[in-house]
Protein backbone atom coordinates (compact mmCIF):
# COMPACT_ATOMS: atom_id res chain seq x y z
CA UNK A 1 0.00 0.00 0.00
CA UNK A 2 1.25 3.39 -0.91
CA UNK A 3 0.88 6.39 1.34
CA UNK A 4 -1.91 7.82 -0.82
CA UNK A 5 -3.89 4.59 -0.58
CA UNK A 6 -3.46 4.63 3.19
CA UNK A 7 -5.14 8.04 3.27
CA UNK A 8 -7.72 7.20 0.60
CA UNK A 9 -9.00 3.92 2.06
CA UNK A 10 -10.28 5.35 5.38
CA UNK A 11 -11.93 8.22 3.48
CA UNK A 12 -13.81 5.82 1.20
CA UNK A 13 -14.77 3.50 4.05
CA UNK A 14 -16.06 6.46 6.07
CA UNK A 15 -17.99 7.64 3.01
CA UNK A 16 -19.65 4.27 2.59
CA UNK A 17 -20.50 4.40 6.30
CA UNK A 18 -22.29 7.73 5.84
CA UNK A 19 -24.23 6.31 2.89
CA UNK A 20 -25.23 3.31 4.99
CA UNK A 21 -26.45 5.53 7.82
CA UNK A 22 -28.30 7.76 5.36
CA UNK A 23 -30.04 4.79 3.74
CA UNK A 24 -30.90 3.38 7.15
CA UNK A 25 -32.42 6.75 8.00
CA UNK A 26 -34.62 6.65 4.88
CA UNK A 27 -35.87 3.23 5.89
CA UNK A 28 -36.26 3.79 9.63
CA UNK A 29 -37.16 7.44 10.27
CA UNK A 30 -40.86 8.13 10.88
CA UNK A 31 -41.82 10.89 8.42
CA UNK A 32 -40.82 12.47 5.13
CA UNK A 33 -39.07 15.51 6.56
CA UNK A 34 -36.76 13.56 8.84
CA UNK A 35 -36.06 11.11 6.02
CA UNK A 36 -35.07 13.98 3.72
CA UNK A 37 -32.86 15.30 6.50
CA UNK A 38 -31.05 11.97 6.68
CA UNK A 39 -30.66 11.41 2.96
CA UNK A 40 -29.57 14.90 1.87
CA UNK A 41 -27.02 15.42 4.61
CA UNK A 42 -25.52 12.00 5.17
CA UNK A 43 -25.30 11.18 1.44
CA UNK A 44 -23.70 14.51 0.53
CA UNK A 45 -21.00 14.02 3.15
CA UNK A 46 -20.58 10.36 2.15
CA UNK A 47 -20.22 11.27 -1.52
CA UNK A 48 -17.68 13.97 -0.64
CA UNK A 49 -15.57 11.49 1.33
CA UNK A 50 -15.75 8.85 -1.43
CA UNK A 51 -14.95 11.44 -4.14
CA UNK A 52 -11.95 12.68 -2.13
CA UNK A 53 -10.75 9.12 -1.62
CA UNK A 54 -11.06 8.35 -5.34
CA UNK A 55 -9.47 11.68 -6.30
CA UNK A 56 -6.38 10.80 -4.22
CA UNK A 57 -5.97 7.61 -6.26
CA UNK A 58 -6.75 9.19 -9.65
CA UNK A 59 -4.32 9.15 -12.59
CA UNK A 60 -3.43 12.79 -12.82
CA UNK A 61 -4.96 16.06 -11.81
CA UNK A 62 -7.66 16.14 -14.52
CA UNK A 63 -9.26 12.92 -13.28
CA UNK A 64 -9.07 14.05 -9.66
CA UNK A 65 -10.72 17.34 -10.60
CA UNK A 66 -13.54 15.39 -12.29
CA UNK A 67 -14.28 13.45 -9.09
CA UNK A 68 -14.47 16.69 -7.14
CA UNK A 69 -16.60 18.28 -9.90
CA UNK A 70 -19.11 15.42 -9.49
CA UNK A 71 -19.36 16.18 -5.79
CA UNK A 72 -19.68 19.93 -6.39
CA UNK A 73 -22.47 19.29 -8.91
CA UNK A 74 -24.37 16.99 -6.57
CA UNK A 75 -24.15 19.30 -3.52
CA UNK A 76 -26.49 22.09 -4.73
CA UNK A 77 -28.68 19.67 -6.73
CA UNK A 78 -29.34 17.51 -3.69
CA UNK A 79 -29.89 20.46 -1.38
CA UNK A 80 -32.37 22.13 -3.75
CA UNK A 81 -34.17 18.86 -4.54
CA UNK A 82 -34.56 18.17 -0.82
CA UNK A 83 -35.83 21.72 -0.29
CA UNK A 84 -38.38 21.38 -3.12
CA UNK A 85 -39.68 18.02 -1.89
CA UNK A 86 -40.01 19.34 1.65
CA UNK A 87 -41.92 22.45 0.45
CA UNK A 88 -44.26 20.37 -1.67
CA UNK A 89 -44.93 17.97 1.18
CA UNK A 90 -45.61 20.89 3.52
CA UNK A 91 -48.03 22.45 1.01
CA UNK A 92 -49.82 19.13 0.44
CA UNK A 93 -50.13 18.62 4.18
CA UNK A 94 -51.68 22.10 4.58
CA UNK A 95 -54.18 21.55 1.75
CA UNK A 96 -55.13 18.19 3.22
CA UNK A 97 -55.60 19.86 6.61
CA UNK A 98 -57.79 22.56 5.08
CA UNK A 99 -59.96 20.02 3.27
CA UNK A 100 -60.25 17.62 6.18
CA UNK A 101 -63.72 18.50 7.49
CA UNK A 102 -65.37 18.42 4.06
CA UNK A 103 -63.83 15.16 2.96
CA UNK A 104 -66.23 12.23 2.85
CA UNK A 105 -64.89 8.99 4.23
CA UNK A 106 -64.50 6.40 1.51
CA UNK B 1 -7.20 -12.64 -3.13
CA UNK B 2 -7.26 -12.63 -6.93
CA UNK B 3 -10.34 -14.87 -6.97
CA UNK B 4 -12.10 -12.45 -4.65
CA UNK B 5 -11.09 -9.61 -6.96
CA UNK B 6 -12.76 -11.50 -9.82
CA UNK B 7 -15.85 -12.41 -7.86
CA UNK B 8 -16.62 -8.92 -6.53
CA UNK B 9 -17.38 -7.26 -9.89
CA UNK B 10 -19.50 -10.27 -10.79
CA UNK B 11 -21.46 -9.95 -7.57
CA UNK B 12 -21.92 -6.22 -8.23
CA UNK B 13 -23.19 -6.97 -11.76
CA UNK B 14 -25.58 -9.56 -10.40
CA UNK B 15 -26.97 -7.10 -7.83
CA UNK B 16 -27.36 -4.46 -10.55
CA UNK B 17 -29.07 -6.88 -12.92
CA UNK B 18 -31.47 -8.07 -10.22
CA UNK B 19 -32.30 -4.49 -9.23
CA UNK B 20 -32.95 -3.53 -12.87
CA UNK B 21 -35.34 -6.46 -13.37
CA UNK B 22 -37.11 -5.82 -10.05
CA UNK B 23 -37.46 -2.10 -10.85
CA UNK B 24 -38.86 -2.93 -14.30
CA UNK B 25 -41.44 -5.17 -12.64
CA UNK B 26 -42.29 -2.39 -10.14
CA UNK B 27 -42.75 0.16 -12.94
CA UNK B 28 -45.21 -2.13 -14.73
CA UNK B 29 -46.83 -3.91 -11.81
CA UNK B 30 -48.03 -2.77 -8.45
CA UNK B 31 -51.50 -1.59 -7.63
CA UNK B 32 -53.77 -2.33 -10.55
CA UNK B 33 -56.51 -0.13 -9.14
CA UNK B 34 -54.43 2.94 -8.43
CA UNK B 35 -54.53 4.90 -11.68
CA UNK B 36 -54.37 8.50 -10.45
CA UNK B 37 -51.65 11.06 -10.88
CA UNK B 38 -49.81 10.08 -7.74
CA UNK B 39 -49.56 6.45 -8.79
CA UNK B 40 -48.34 7.49 -12.25
CA UNK B 41 -45.71 9.73 -10.64
CA UNK B 42 -44.57 6.90 -8.39
CA UNK B 43 -44.09 4.76 -11.49
CA UNK B 44 -42.20 7.53 -13.29
CA UNK B 45 -39.80 7.87 -10.34
CA UNK B 46 -39.25 4.11 -10.43
CA UNK B 47 -38.69 4.35 -14.19
CA UNK B 48 -36.00 7.01 -13.69
CA UNK B 49 -34.29 4.82 -11.08
CA UNK B 50 -34.55 1.92 -13.56
CA UNK B 51 -32.87 4.03 -16.26
CA UNK B 52 -30.03 5.09 -13.96
CA UNK B 53 -29.32 1.51 -12.87
CA UNK B 54 -29.49 0.41 -16.52
CA UNK B 55 -26.88 3.09 -17.28
CA UNK B 56 -24.65 1.65 -14.52
CA UNK B 57 -25.10 -1.78 -16.06
CA UNK B 58 -24.05 -0.48 -19.49
CA UNK B 59 -21.02 1.20 -17.88
CA UNK B 60 -20.04 -2.04 -16.20
CA UNK B 61 -20.35 -3.84 -19.56
CA UNK B 62 -17.73 -1.42 -20.91
CA UNK B 63 -20.15 0.64 -23.01
CA UNK B 64 -19.83 4.17 -21.56
CA UNK B 65 -21.34 5.78 -24.68
CA UNK B 66 -24.54 3.80 -24.29
CA UNK B 67 -24.48 4.41 -20.53
CA UNK B 68 -24.27 8.19 -21.05
CA UNK B 69 -27.09 8.13 -23.59
CA UNK B 70 -29.26 5.98 -21.33
CA UNK B 71 -28.68 8.25 -18.31
CA UNK B 72 -29.19 11.50 -20.25
CA UNK B 73 -32.06 10.51 -22.55
CA UNK B 74 -33.56 7.27 -21.17
CA UNK B 75 -33.61 8.26 -17.51
CA UNK B 76 -33.28 12.04 -17.59
CA UNK B 77 -35.20 13.39 -20.54
CA UNK B 78 -37.74 10.59 -20.86
CA UNK B 79 -38.34 10.98 -17.11
CA UNK B 80 -39.06 14.70 -17.59
CA UNK B 81 -41.39 13.93 -20.52
CA UNK B 82 -43.28 11.31 -18.51
CA UNK B 83 -43.55 13.66 -15.51
CA UNK B 84 -44.99 16.34 -17.80
CA UNK B 85 -47.47 13.76 -19.10
CA UNK B 86 -48.66 12.87 -15.58
CA UNK B 87 -49.93 16.44 -15.24
CA UNK B 88 -52.64 15.57 -17.75
CA UNK B 89 -53.99 12.89 -15.41
CA UNK B 90 -56.75 13.67 -12.93
CA UNK B 91 -55.41 14.12 -9.39
CA UNK B 92 -57.64 11.69 -7.56
CA UNK B 93 -58.66 9.19 -10.15
CA UNK B 94 -58.01 6.28 -7.83
CA UNK B 95 -61.61 5.79 -6.89
CA UNK B 96 -63.39 7.21 -9.90
CA UNK B 97 -61.44 5.48 -12.61
CA UNK B 98 -61.44 2.11 -10.94
CA UNK B 99 -65.15 2.52 -10.32
CA UNK B 100 -65.66 3.39 -13.97
CA UNK B 101 -63.57 0.40 -14.89
CA UNK B 102 -65.69 -1.96 -12.87
CA UNK B 103 -68.98 -0.43 -13.88
CA UNK B 104 -68.09 -0.12 -17.56
CA UNK B 105 -67.29 -2.81 -20.07
CA UNK B 106 -64.83 -4.45 -17.72
CA UNK B 107 -64.63 -7.88 -19.41
CA UNK B 108 -63.63 -6.34 -22.76
CA UNK B 109 -60.96 -4.16 -21.13
CA UNK B 110 -59.68 -7.16 -19.25
CA UNK B 111 -59.55 -9.26 -22.39
CA UNK B 112 -57.64 -6.54 -24.22
CA UNK B 113 -55.21 -6.25 -21.34
CA UNK B 114 -54.56 -9.96 -21.49
CA UNK B 115 -54.09 -9.80 -25.25
CA UNK B 116 -51.52 -6.99 -24.89
CA UNK B 117 -49.69 -8.86 -22.14
CA UNK B 118 -49.68 -12.03 -24.22
CA UNK B 119 -48.40 -10.14 -27.27
CA UNK B 120 -45.55 -8.56 -25.28
CA UNK B 121 -44.62 -11.91 -23.74
CA UNK B 122 -44.64 -13.63 -27.13
CA UNK B 123 -42.48 -10.87 -28.61
CA UNK B 124 -40.02 -11.10 -25.70
CA UNK B 125 -39.73 -14.86 -26.20
CA UNK B 126 -39.16 -14.30 -29.93
CA UNK B 127 -36.39 -11.78 -29.16
CA UNK B 128 -34.76 -14.14 -26.66
CA UNK B 129 -34.89 -16.92 -29.25
CA UNK B 130 -33.30 -14.70 -31.88
CA UNK B 131 -30.59 -13.67 -29.40
CA UNK B 132 -29.93 -17.31 -28.51
CA UNK B 133 -29.58 -18.27 -32.17
CA UNK B 134 -27.25 -15.36 -32.89
CA UNK B 135 -24.95 -15.94 -29.91
CA UNK B 136 -22.64 -18.52 -31.58
CA UNK B 137 -22.12 -16.14 -34.50
CA UNK B 138 -20.78 -13.40 -32.23
CA UNK B 139 -17.34 -14.99 -31.87
CA UNK B 140 -16.62 -15.32 -35.57
CA UNK B 141 -18.37 -12.26 -36.88
CA UNK B 142 -17.40 -9.35 -34.67
CA UNK B 143 -17.26 -5.95 -36.26
CA UNK B 144 -14.91 -4.37 -33.69
CA UNK B 145 -11.64 -5.33 -35.47
CA UNK B 146 -13.09 -4.22 -38.82
CA UNK B 147 -13.91 -0.79 -37.35
CA UNK B 148 -10.46 -0.49 -35.79
CA UNK B 149 -8.69 -1.10 -39.11
CA UNK B 150 -10.49 1.80 -40.83
CA UNK B 151 -10.55 4.05 -37.74
CA UNK B 152 -7.63 6.30 -38.88
CA UNK B 153 -9.56 7.26 -42.04
CA UNK B 154 -12.80 8.18 -40.27
CA UNK B 155 -11.59 11.47 -38.82
CA UNK B 156 -12.26 10.60 -35.16
CA UNK B 157 -10.55 8.28 -32.68
CA UNK B 158 -13.64 7.21 -30.72
CA UNK B 159 -14.83 4.04 -32.52
CA UNK B 160 -18.45 4.63 -31.44
CA UNK B 161 -18.51 8.09 -33.01
CA UNK B 162 -16.73 6.67 -36.08
CA UNK B 163 -19.56 4.17 -36.57
CA UNK B 164 -22.38 6.60 -35.77
CA UNK B 165 -21.16 9.62 -37.74
CA UNK B 166 -19.12 8.06 -40.52
CA UNK B 167 -19.35 4.33 -41.23
CA UNK B 168 -23.09 4.10 -40.52
CA UNK B 169 -23.93 7.79 -40.77
CA UNK B 170 -26.99 6.95 -42.84
CA UNK B 171 -28.59 5.20 -39.82
CA UNK B 172 -27.93 8.21 -37.60
CA UNK B 173 -29.40 10.54 -40.24
CA UNK B 174 -32.60 8.46 -40.27
CA UNK B 175 -32.65 8.37 -36.46
CA UNK B 176 -32.57 12.16 -36.31
CA UNK B 177 -35.23 12.31 -39.04
CA UNK B 178 -37.48 10.08 -36.89
CA UNK B 179 -36.97 12.48 -33.97
CA UNK B 180 -37.83 15.43 -36.25
CA UNK B 181 -41.02 13.68 -37.39
CA UNK B 182 -42.04 13.13 -33.77
CA UNK B 183 -41.25 16.75 -32.81
CA UNK B 184 -43.24 18.07 -35.80
CA UNK B 185 -46.19 15.84 -34.91
CA UNK B 186 -46.12 17.07 -31.29
CA UNK B 187 -46.12 20.69 -32.49
CA UNK B 188 -49.43 20.06 -34.26
CA UNK B 189 -51.12 19.28 -30.94
CA UNK B 190 -51.87 22.93 -30.25
CA UNK B 191 -50.21 25.57 -28.12
CA UNK B 192 -47.45 24.58 -25.73
CA UNK B 193 -48.10 24.05 -22.03
CA UNK B 194 -47.76 27.16 -19.92
CA UNK B 195 -44.54 27.36 -17.94
CA UNK B 196 -44.60 26.57 -14.23
CA UNK B 197 -44.94 29.56 -11.97
CA UNK B 198 -41.59 31.12 -11.19
CA UNK B 199 -40.53 29.50 -7.93
CA UNK B 200 -39.15 31.47 -5.05
CA UNK B 201 -36.25 30.46 -2.90
CA UNK B 202 -33.47 28.03 -3.55
CA UNK B 203 -34.40 26.89 -7.07
CA UNK B 204 -34.36 30.46 -8.40
CA UNK B 205 -30.91 30.87 -6.91
CA UNK B 206 -29.72 27.66 -8.55
CA UNK B 207 -30.93 28.38 -12.11
CA UNK B 208 -28.35 31.08 -13.01
CA UNK B 209 -25.65 28.54 -12.12
CA UNK B 210 -27.30 25.39 -13.42
CA UNK B 211 -28.24 26.54 -16.94
CA UNK B 212 -24.75 27.80 -17.92
CA UNK B 213 -23.24 24.67 -16.35
CA UNK B 214 -25.54 22.48 -18.48
CA UNK B 215 -24.65 24.42 -21.65
CA UNK B 216 -20.94 24.09 -20.83
CA UNK B 217 -21.36 20.34 -20.20
CA UNK B 218 -23.18 19.99 -23.52
CA UNK B 219 -20.31 21.72 -25.30
CA UNK B 220 -17.82 19.47 -23.55
CA UNK B 221 -19.74 16.29 -24.47
CA UNK B 222 -19.97 17.47 -28.08
CA UNK B 223 -16.25 18.17 -28.33
CA UNK B 224 -15.04 15.12 -26.40
CA UNK B 225 -17.16 12.79 -28.57
CA UNK B 226 -14.40 12.75 -31.19
CA UNK B 227 -11.98 10.82 -28.99
CA UNK B 228 -13.88 9.68 -25.88
CA UNK B 229 -17.45 8.75 -24.87
CA UNK B 230 -19.86 11.57 -25.72
CA UNK B 231 -21.47 13.00 -28.81
CA UNK B 232 -24.40 14.84 -30.28
CA UNK B 233 -27.23 12.90 -28.64
CA UNK B 234 -25.82 13.21 -25.12
CA UNK B 235 -24.90 16.86 -25.67
CA UNK B 236 -28.34 17.57 -27.14
CA UNK B 237 -30.01 15.99 -24.12
CA UNK B 238 -27.90 18.22 -21.82
CA UNK B 239 -28.96 21.35 -23.72
CA UNK B 240 -32.56 20.18 -23.64
CA UNK B 241 -32.24 19.69 -19.87
CA UNK B 242 -31.28 23.37 -19.64
CA UNK B 243 -34.48 24.15 -21.58
CA UNK B 244 -36.56 22.02 -19.23
CA UNK B 245 -35.07 23.83 -16.20
CA UNK B 246 -35.96 27.19 -17.80
CA UNK B 247 -39.52 26.05 -18.50
CA UNK B 248 -39.88 24.72 -14.95
CA UNK B 249 -38.81 28.06 -13.54
CA UNK B 250 -41.29 30.23 -15.36
CA UNK B 251 -39.80 30.86 -18.82
CA UNK B 252 -42.45 29.59 -21.18
CA UNK B 253 -40.20 29.47 -24.26
CA UNK B 254 -38.02 26.84 -22.59
CA UNK B 255 -34.93 28.50 -24.09
CA UNK B 256 -36.08 27.95 -27.68
CA UNK B 257 -35.29 30.77 -30.12
CA UNK B 258 -38.01 33.18 -31.23
CA UNK B 259 -40.88 31.70 -33.30
CA UNK B 260 -39.33 32.98 -36.48
CA UNK B 261 -36.15 30.96 -35.96
CA UNK B 262 -37.68 27.87 -34.37
CA UNK B 263 -38.31 25.97 -37.63
CA UNK B 264 -34.66 26.50 -38.59
CA UNK B 265 -33.47 25.25 -35.20
CA UNK B 266 -35.68 22.17 -35.53
CA UNK B 267 -34.47 21.20 -39.00
CA UNK B 268 -30.84 22.23 -38.38
CA UNK B 269 -29.68 18.68 -37.64
CA UNK B 270 -31.31 16.98 -40.63
CA UNK B 271 -30.55 19.85 -43.01
CA UNK B 272 -26.82 20.04 -42.26
CA UNK B 273 -26.54 16.23 -42.24
CA UNK B 274 -28.24 16.03 -45.66
CA UNK B 275 -26.17 18.89 -47.06
CA UNK B 276 -22.91 17.18 -46.04
CA UNK B 277 -24.22 13.89 -47.42
CA UNK B 278 -25.13 15.44 -50.78
CA UNK B 279 -21.78 17.25 -50.93
CA UNK B 280 -20.15 13.85 -50.49
CA UNK B 281 -22.26 12.52 -53.34
CA UNK B 282 -21.21 15.38 -55.60
CA UNK B 283 -17.50 15.29 -54.75
CA UNK B 284 -16.80 11.60 -54.13
CA UNK B 285 -19.77 9.93 -55.75
CA UNK B 286 -20.83 8.42 -52.39
CA UNK B 287 -23.73 9.72 -50.29
CA UNK B 288 -22.29 10.67 -46.86
CA UNK B 289 -18.90 9.58 -48.19
CA UNK B 290 -16.18 11.46 -46.32
CA UNK B 291 -12.78 10.02 -45.48
CA UNK B 292 -9.39 11.31 -44.46
CA UNK B 293 -8.42 14.86 -43.60
CA UNK B 294 -11.74 16.65 -44.12
CA UNK B 295 -13.76 13.99 -42.26
CA UNK B 296 -13.10 15.30 -38.74
CA UNK B 297 -14.21 18.83 -39.67
CA UNK B 298 -17.35 17.53 -41.38
CA UNK B 299 -18.19 15.28 -38.41
CA UNK B 300 -17.78 18.22 -36.01
CA UNK B 301 -20.03 20.32 -38.28
CA UNK B 302 -22.73 17.61 -38.35
CA UNK B 303 -22.47 16.99 -34.61
CA UNK B 304 -22.73 20.69 -33.75
CA UNK B 305 -25.84 21.06 -35.90
CA UNK B 306 -27.20 17.78 -34.52
CA UNK B 307 -26.66 18.92 -30.91
CA UNK B 308 -28.57 22.16 -31.48
CA UNK B 309 -31.26 20.41 -33.53
CA UNK B 310 -31.74 17.54 -31.10
CA UNK B 311 -31.98 20.00 -28.19
CA UNK B 312 -34.60 22.06 -30.07
CA UNK B 313 -36.59 18.92 -30.93
CA UNK B 314 -36.46 17.54 -27.38
CA UNK B 315 -37.47 20.88 -25.81
CA UNK B 316 -40.26 21.13 -28.36
CA UNK B 317 -41.46 17.66 -27.35
CA UNK B 318 -41.29 18.63 -23.68
CA UNK B 319 -43.33 21.79 -24.24
CA UNK B 320 -45.97 19.48 -25.71
CA UNK B 321 -47.13 21.75 -28.49
CA UNK B 322 -46.29 24.62 -30.76
CA UNK B 323 -43.63 26.59 -28.87
CA UNK B 324 -43.95 29.45 -31.33
CA UNK B 325 -47.08 30.88 -29.74
CA UNK B 326 -47.62 34.37 -28.46
CA UNK B 327 -45.77 33.81 -25.23
CA UNK B 328 -42.49 32.42 -26.55
CA UNK B 329 -41.38 35.74 -27.98
CA UNK B 330 -41.08 37.54 -24.67
CA UNK B 331 -38.28 35.31 -23.47
CA UNK B 332 -36.51 34.89 -26.76
CA UNK B 333 -34.21 37.84 -26.24
CA UNK B 334 -32.72 36.56 -23.01
CA UNK B 335 -33.26 32.83 -23.35
CA UNK B 336 -29.87 31.25 -22.84
CA UNK B 337 -31.13 27.78 -23.80
CA UNK B 338 -30.63 25.84 -26.97
CA UNK B 339 -29.64 27.28 -30.30
CA UNK B 340 -28.57 30.87 -30.59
Amino acid sequence: MTALELIAAPLIIAGVGFFLVGSLGVLRLPDLHSRLHAVTKADNLGLGLIASGLALQADGLAEAAKYLAIWLAILPASAVAGHLIARLALRDARTAEAHKPTRTPS
Amino acid sequence: MSELAKLLPMALDLILLTSVVVLAALVLGGHRRATGRNDARRRVILFIAFGLLLALLWASLGAPDVALAEAAIGAGFAGALLFAATNALPVEAENKVSAARHAGPAPVGHGLEWLINFGIAAFAILLLGALWLSLPALDTDRLGPAVRTVLPETGVSNPVTAVLLNLRAFDTLLEIAVLLTAALAIRQLGPARAASAAPEGMLTALVPWLVPALILTAGYLLWVGAHAPGGAFQAGAMLAAAGVVLHLTGRSGGGLPSPRWQPWALIAAVAVFLAVGLAGLALNGVFLGYRGASASVLILLIETAATLGIAAMLISAYLGGDGGGDEAGDEAGQAPGAPR
